[in-house]
């Protein structure tokens, strides 16, 4: 499938027919998993109402934490195979997963309030997701860091690739350190420790969000290959212009041809 | 003959450190003023300086370990010797294994010979001092080596300068964190074993990965 992706035209073709199913299937999850979260979940025994960021919060998580592993896969693609759209696969996603990172340490820092007393504590889990937000950053700033786009993702590639070590750290940080972030209830060995009643809107507004993430990515990606485009037939208008030759009969110049 | 490559290799990049002048005394300079700074702003109360003088140190010496990385490629990928060092016998892993080499010897050695000095004006607890130059002994290469990975990938960029500090900062908060840990254990008078190690793990882990990645992002570079 990878391969068959690989062309940019059956891309753009393919990617046209699936961007809008995406976007709507993931405003009616994402609509089904608010419903579940806000009205028809239970309130937690210790917690109260105040649970219910939970279901933004920890999807926001996972798929910051799963942004970052696509961007590394994606670089590591484009740099052993070569894979034409690995690269703007890579790059289109990155602020993507810089926006849920976001999302998930604002939700965070506002449950936090009620919940500990404090907006920030620096704990172990805390600490490994700022980093993974400023690695975000970083990526996007050295991609965008050069005036020829193609160095710029190789670069950017190499990078990916380096910060990927913080992704382990972020998920096990909060079993070697014990500090005030609350230990695995979901991906953890054994069973999962929640819930029923709240591990299913959880799971549904997850999917709701790889939905929003995979319209997101589209729509990204279709704009990169649109702005490639462009940019090619500037370069080839810019290449083609000859000066106006005057000859005896007074005839003008051809016009340049955009090819 | 691979290792009279290198050691050439780093004998010229030691060579033009000395002789080009700027970079061992800015460095210094730099880690002197910055650490001078704290008091003026966090008070000059002796509690106060002593129990944050592990922090401000590293982070001191890191911010100055950053600022001599730009010219650890930039020079020769504009006069165009990169381009013959990377064509040369010499395995470009081990060139720029050689050139991170001279870099730590050129900055970081001055910077942890440099910290007692600066730890008797902050006040740190004598005990703690000799863990200090450990812990920059140790974790300087480290710093060296990341930051030649990001130097060698924003090579060419336009605003090279800031794009590395961004770029480098983060992946500087664990040697950051063991080193500061490890002065600040001495500090309170408990043994910093298990800092240093994790330092010199860290270290060690660099001394092979850096350069492979740096060495990759240099071959983009040439194109």
């Amino acid at each position: 499938m990878l391969t068959r992706l690989a062309n940019p035209a059956r891309f753009m073709r393919i990617s046209a027919v699936a961007l809008p199913w995406c976007a709507w299937a993931s405003c009616a999850v994402i609509a089904v998993g608010l419903y579940l979260a806000l009205i028809a979940a239970p309130p937690d025994y210790q917690q109260g109402e105040a649970v219910r960021i939970m279901y933004v919060h920890v999807p926001a998580a996972w798929m910051a934490l799963n942004i970052y592993l696509f961007v590394a896969v994606a670089s590591a693609v484009a740099l052993v195979w070569r894979h034409p759209l690995a690269e703007i696969a890579a790059r289109s996603a990155a602020p993507i997963g810089a926006a849920f990172t976001f999302v998930c340490l604002a939700s965070g820092s506002l449950w936090g309030r009620p919940m500990w007393g404090t907006w920030w504590v620096w704990d172990a889990r805390l600490t490994s997701v700022l980093v993974l937000f400023f690695l975000y950053l970083g990526y996007i700033a050295l991609v965008n860091g050069f005036d020829d786009p193609g160095r710029g993702g190789r670069a950017g590639s190499i990078l990916a690739l380096v910060g990927v070590v913080n992704l382990p750290i972020i998920k096990f940080s909060v079993d070697w350190w014990n500090t005030l972030h609350q230990p695995a209830s979901v991906l953890r060995f054994g069973k999962p420790t929640i819930a029923l009643s709240m591990l299913v809107p959880l799971l549904v507004m997850a999917l709701g969000f790889m939905l929003l993430f995979a319209a997101l990515l589209l729509v990204r990606m279709r704009t990169e290959l649109n702005e490639r485009k462009i940019r090619a037939l500037r370069l080839n208008s810019a290449a083609s212009v000859r000066p106006k030759r005057r000859s005896e009969h007074g005839v003008p110049a051809r016009p340049a041809v955009l090819r | 003959m691979i290792l009279a490559a290198f050691l050439a290799l780093f004998r010229r990049d030691l060579r033009l450190a000395l002789r080009q002048g700027g970079d061992t005394g800015l460095v210094i300079a730099f880690f002197v003023l910055t650490v001078v700074l704290f008091p003026f702003g966090v008070g000059p109360e002796p509690e106060v300086l002593a129990r944050s003088a592990p922090g401000i140190l590293w982070v001191a010496a890191l911010l100055a370990a950053l600022l001599s990385l730009d010219r650890l490629f930039l020079p020769d990928y504009e006069d165009g010797s990169l381009d013959l060092i990377a064509l040369s016998s010499l395995p470009l892993e081990l060139a720029t294994l050689a050139k991170c080499a001279a870099h730590w010897v050129s900055t970081g050695v001055p910077l942890a010979l440099i910290s007692p000095a600066l730890a008797l004006i902050l006040d740190l607890d004598p005990r703690a001092i000799a863990t200090l130059l450990a812990s920059l002994l140790i974790g300087t290469p480290a710093l060296s080596l990341i930051g030649g990975v990001a130097a060698a990938l924003t090579l060419g960029a336009r605003r090279q300068g800031v794009l590395l500090s961004l770029l480098v900062l983060p992946l500087y908060v664990p040697p950051l964190i063991f080193g500061a840990g490890a002065v600040e254990a001495a500090a309170l008078g408990m043994p910093p074993r298990v800092d240093l190690l994790l330092l010199g793990a860290l270290t060690l882990a660099a001394l092979p990965l850096c350069p492979w990645a740096a060495a990759a992002a240099l071959r983009q570079a040439l194109g």
